[in-house]
């Protein structure tokens, strides 16, 4: 579904990533792990295809096509979904207007009929259950003045309303505590499917006890240095980041 | 950074969607202003002595005065003496204009401007006075208004018609010799529109006007008199566009409003006329003045405009609030974009014990745009407990545009409270990003963006012209921002 080879990308002449590979199979959960500055966040943003990234070498497959070449909307369009680490707010604009307005655009590009408004509600509804998301928040403005944990459950509401066949989910447990981790994680784990791949891009092991993933990818400098099953995880846990970067460097 | 440059330069192209010419016979006067041309005007409307006695007093008054130079605008001098004050289609007789009369030109100029006049087309529940250049062409569901007590006709009927109100009320809420450009539409105004709505009445249909500039070398000069007496209720439209056309045309209209004890008007605009190219050739000069008058206790104006036409818009819908427990809204969306420059806002004048004002004004500037909001909010001594809320917001697409903001603010009674809170943003890379990776074109994000913005606003358009308002502005912005 997605091969990565050699990708090399800098931001403003800096290289962060350096020769990045990485194979992903439909129905297959891959975590990417790493210190801060690894060049995880840059990953998640190339592949969704945000400004302000030079790539400079390798290639992107997803699909069968090359990623690199289509625009942010198309990529999402083809099934491409990014969870962001910092959902933002868009003063004025209500929640349900967005949604939808989001997921007729992608049924649109697909060629299938948009939704009338009866049925948007009733699939939203159903798919707010999924991630306890309470029917108020749907009334507000897109995120504004939402906690963190639910503007994460927003970005896993977004997942289930879209259906992606890709879906990465940048740091999704940061600032969540105990509860609302176990609620997004449900809510991922519920989403798992033989169609769809997920790359969880996270920081902590902890999320990994609720989602047991496929593979388990160290980066560092821009590379991943070693991947393993979910055992490697709790052994960064349990040893931090240094010794595999040092090893990584030797 | 703010939004992605390449599309910035895309919306600045949105296109102009009313920029016909109607080929029509016309009876102008030729350009120039003198005693003269206004004895001609007053003729040719059949008016009365006391009428044109007003208009040469203004007309005097005017050459004494100058052209006002405080605003945040420029444009090169107006030459009044290359103006044609008076220009109407030429029609047959005289007679009470019914809509079989009306040149089928202008109902399918109407029709083209989505306002048609024939009443079993037009919108349900609205009744329109047409304007075209400087006359009144069709006013209707007149007989319906009739029934409910309603007045709704044309300035110029009224003044025949109805003298004794419109001696009483015209100018007394602007005075001729208000400002500059009030004070030349004072002398030449041509045509416009009057309500009155009596006692106790709430006025049982929407009433609006379509203004239509089509002759080139005009000025289009409007009078609006609008009045509630005790207890009634009447919400207002008005619509305006104008030809492309290489020129400057000046507008220089007067909208006086007068509610009495318990009476509400609710008086919406959504501005287009003409806003010249991307170069800054042509347009419109909007320099209005618009003013209500909370004359009674509990009294209630409501100003709400949408404005994204005109090369310069120079306007400041106002109230005075006179009467105690009055209350006062200015609610506004101002767009500019190419090189169009907005300097409005709104004057709160708070004569009456606990009288309310709010004032929510957005302003969207985008390619080489300036919008500049002015605003005064004056508490006098005799305005016990009186509020006021202002809140200012800027929009910026782009980085070649400008927003300004002068709020002036005079409190002279200790317990009235003024509060003012500003906000200037961008529309951030992250929230296009976002909206881009759940989908939506870039263009889309935008528009969803902008209209988020001004929502507050939107929301307290009458229904039809809200939706309206949201299609008008989508199209100013199309390709404009990023």
């Amino acid at each position: 579904m997605l091969s990565i080879k050699n990708l090399r990308a800098n931001v403003d002449d800096k290289p962060i990533l350096n020769g990045l590979n990485l194979e992903i199979k439909p129905g297959e959960v891959h975590a990417i792990m790493g210190p801060n500055g690894s060049g995880k966040s840059t990953l998640a943003h190339i592949l969704a295809g945000r400004d302000g990234y030079d790539v400079t070498d390798g290639e992107v497959v997803y699909q069968g096509k090359d990623l690199l070449a289509l625009n942010t909307e198309q990529r999402a369009h083809q099934g491409l979904f990014l969870a962001m680490q910092y959902p933002v707010e868009l003063p004025g604009v209500n929640t349900m207007t967005f949604l939808r307005e989001s997921l007729n655009a992608i049924r649109r590009a697909r060629g299938e009929a948009e939704l009338d408004a009866v049925n948007f509600i009733k699939l939203v509804r159903e798919k707010a259950r999924l991630v306890h998301m309470d029917d108020r928040l749907l009334k507000r403005n897109v995120n504004a003045g939402f906690s963190g944990g639910e503007k994460k459950r927003n970005e896993i509401l977004q997942m289930a309303l879209l259906e992606p066949r890709l879906a990465i989910l940048d740091e999704t447990d940061s600032g969540l505590d105990i509860d609302a981790l176990r609620i997004v994680a449900d809510g991922i784990n519920a989403l798992r499917s033989p169609e769809r791949a997920i790359v969880l891009v996270t920081h902590y092991q902890r999320l990994l006890d609720y989602i047991e993933p496929d593979q388990v990818h160290v980066l560092a400098n821009g590379r991943i240095v070693r991947s393993g099953d979910k055992e490697l995880a709790q052994l960064l846990e349990q040893k931090g980041y240094r010794w595999i970067e040092q090893e990584a460097a030797a | 950074m703010s939004a992605a440059p390449n599309s910035v330069n895309k919306l600045i192209q949105g296109g102009y969607e009313h920029g016909f010419v109607t080929a029509i016979e016309s009876d102008t006067v030729p350009p120039g202003l003198n005693e003269n041309v206004i004895r001609l005007i007053s003729a040719k409307k059949n008016e009365p002595e006391w009428m044109r006695e007003r208009r040469l007093k203004a007309y005097h008054h005017w050459l004494e005065m100058e052209d006002p130079a405080w605003a945040q605008i420029k444009h090169p001098p107006i030459d009044y003496q290359s103006i044609s004050y008076y220009s109407a289609p030429r029609k047959k007789g005289d007679g009470p204009k019914s809509l079989d009369e009306v040149d089928p030109e202008l109902l399918e100029t109407y029709n083209k401007l989505g306002i048609p006049l024939e009443e079993q087309k037009a919108l349900a529940g609205v009744a329109v006075d047409a304007v075209f250049d400087s006359v009144s062409v069709a006013t209707t569901f007149k007989k319906e208004l009739a029934d409910a007590g309603v007045i709704f006709c044309s300035i110029s009927e009224a003044i025949r018609d109805y003298p004794e109100l419109v001696q009483q009320y015209l100018g007394s809420v602007v005075p001729y010799a208000d400002n500059y450009f009030a004070c030349l539409n004072s002398a030449v105004f041509s045509d416009g529109t009057f309500v009155y709505v009596p006692k106790g009445v709430r006025c049982p249909m929407e009433l609006s006007t379509y203004f239509r500039i089509n002759e080139a070398k005009t000025g289009q000069f409007e009078r609006t008199l609008i009045i509630a007496d005790e207890g009634s209720y009447v919400s207002y439209l008005e619509g305006c566009t104008a030809p492309m056309r290489d020129e400057n045309q000046l507008h220089a209209a007067i909208v006086e409003l007068v509610a009495m004890d318990d009476a509400t008007i609710k008086y919406s605009t959504v501005q287009n006329w003409y806003p010249g190219d991307e170069q800054g050739r042509g347009g419109i000069y909007n320099f209005v003045t618009k003013r209500g008058d909370c004359r009674g206790d509990r009294s209630h104006i409501s100003w709400t405009q949408v404005e994204t036409g005109s090369a310069i818009t120079w306007k400041y819908p106002s109230c005075i609030l006179r009467g105690d427990d009055a209350v006062g809204e200015f609610y506004s969306v101002a767009v500019t974009k190419g090189r169009q420059q907005a300097d409005t806002g709104t004057k709160m004048i708070h004569i009456g014990k606990n009288t309310r004002s709010t004032i929510v004004s957005k302003g969207i500037s985008a390619g080489e745009g300036q919008n500049t909001y002015r605003g005064l909010v004056r508490m006098t001594p005799r305005a016990e407990h009186a509020r006021n809320h202002t809140q200012c917001d800027s929009l910026l697409l782009g980085d070649r545009c400008g927003a300004h903001t002068f709020p002036y603010m005079v409190v002279r009674n200790p317990t009235a409270r003024v509060e003012h809170e500003a906000t200037t943003s961008k529309i951030s890379e992250d929230q296009l990003f976002y909206c881009q990776q759940r989908g939506l074109a870039e263009e889309d994000a935008v528009s969803m963006i902008v209209n988020g913005f001004c929502k507050e606003v939107f929301n307290e358009l009458p229904m039809e012209f809200a939706v309206e308002a949201q299609k008008l502005l989508n199209i100013t912005l199309e390709g404009a921002v990023g």
